[in-house]
């Protein structure tokens, strides 16, 4: 029970199946993800500027 | 079963799409013209609107625009793989798969609708949604194989950007933008009939049931002369309505004038014409008059809120 560590086996190098993209393919499929996250940013900035823009000068009318 | 999955696979991958793909889903051109359309709602409306809440409205019906074409073409992939015009577009080309296009086009749709909404108001988000429901079901997935008449009510989706801009504004709907989309209403007919006429072939092919295909070229022709009839007095109707210059009416006159007489040339093409110029001519200045139309609305409430004209 109270045994020593045990040795594990190493496993050998498994080749994965699958499918696996080419250069260009990686290339467009980064540029997808960049496009979608520069969108995402832009909407995230789009809320916040008509926030502001909603609250006016009330922004600065808070108890401190 | 499973070889032909591990083929589907292979080719969804082989063809993985760029962004610019995801862009010609959104028919960058027709979105061109329903923003400047919007845009020219937006500005005659009467109060003030922040720039930055203008520019939020305009980018909604932007995106829901380009959700409704995105949209289109994933119902239509069929019909445009066999049509010379349409064949090039992303999903008949194979760089995107219909279930990506839908997914893509339905996230935008709801995405402009609940931006407009909440960002701008209801009334134009009610608007948009409609729109979008309009030229994706009724005219899309109903009108388009069914009736000869498709495009007529089915235009009623493209003139409603200036409804939507000028209720962005006031969060309501008045005599002058429908005015403005009666405009776009009945410029719609003329404009895709002259089209039809020398793209008739395409649309036989497609099986798309389009006026000359249905009821021949002489009736087209019939047709687009009595729809440009009732299109040149309605340009002139903002004048006449006290929206816009007596100098727009006078000039939107003689534009209307242009266009009745290329619709007569039409009518009189013979029918032994198969290089159909008078519809070619008909076909690019239909896109000039309608440019120049808003144009001029823009310029002359830009030059009145700038205090150059009373």
């Amino acid at each position: 029970m109270n045994a020593g560590p045990e040795e594990k086996p190493v496993a050998p190098p498994v080749e994965l199946e699958g499918i696996r993209l080419t250069e260009a393919q990686l290339r467009r499929r980064r540029a997808r993800s960049i496009a979608i996250g520069l969108s995402l940013g832009a909407l995230v900035i789009l809320f916040w500027a008509v926030t502001i823009v909603r609250m006016g000068g009330n922004v600065l009318n808070r108890t401190l | 079963m499973s070889d032909v999955q591990i083929e589907g696979i292979e080719t969804e991958a082989g063809q993985l799409a760029g962004p610019s793909d995801f862009i010609a889903l959104l028919k960058p051109r027709v979105m061109s013209l329903v923003v400047f359309t919007a845009l020219t709602g937006l500005v005659l409306a009467p109060g003030g609107i922040h720039p930055v809440i203008a520019f939020a409205a305009i980018l909604s019906i932007a995106v829901g625009a380009g959700a409704s074409g995105a949209l289109n073409m994933w119902y239509d992939a069929d019909i445009d793989r066999v049509m010379s015009r349409t064949r090039n577009r992303p999903i008949p080309a194979g760089r995107i798969t219909r279930s990506e296009a839908l997914a893509f086009g339905l996230t935008l749709a709801g995405l402009s609708v609940l931006v407009l909404t909440v960002l701008v108001n209801p009334v134009a988000g009610a608007l948009l949604a409609f729109t979008i429901f309009f030229y994706v079901v009724i005219y899309s997935m109903w009108l388009k194989r069914w009736t000869p008449q498709n495009i007529v009510i089915g235009g009623a989706a493209g003139a409603f950007p200036p409804i939507i801009g000028w209720a962005s504004v006031t969060g309501s709907v008045s005599l002058e933008s429908i005015v403005l989309f009666l405009i776009i209403f009945m410029w719609t007919p003329p404009h895709f009939w002259a089209l039809a006429l020398f793209k008739s072939d395409d649309y036989a092919r497609a099986g798309i049931p389009m006026l000359p295909v249905v009821s021949g070229v002489a009736e087209t022709k019939r047709q687009i002369l009595l729809y440009s009839l009732l299109l040149a007095p309605l340009g002139v109707l903002p004048a006449i309505l006290g929206f816009a210059t007596p100098a727009y009416g006078v000039l939107a006159g003689l534009l209307g004038v242009a266009f009745v007489v290329l619709a007569i040339r039409v009518f009189r093409m013979d029918a032994a014409d198969t290089s159909m110029k008078a519809a070619k001519r008909l076909f690019a200045f239909s896109i000039l008059y309608l440019f120049l139309l808003f144009a001029m609305l823009l310029a002359e409430r830009v030059a009145q809120l700038a205090g150059l004209i009373a």
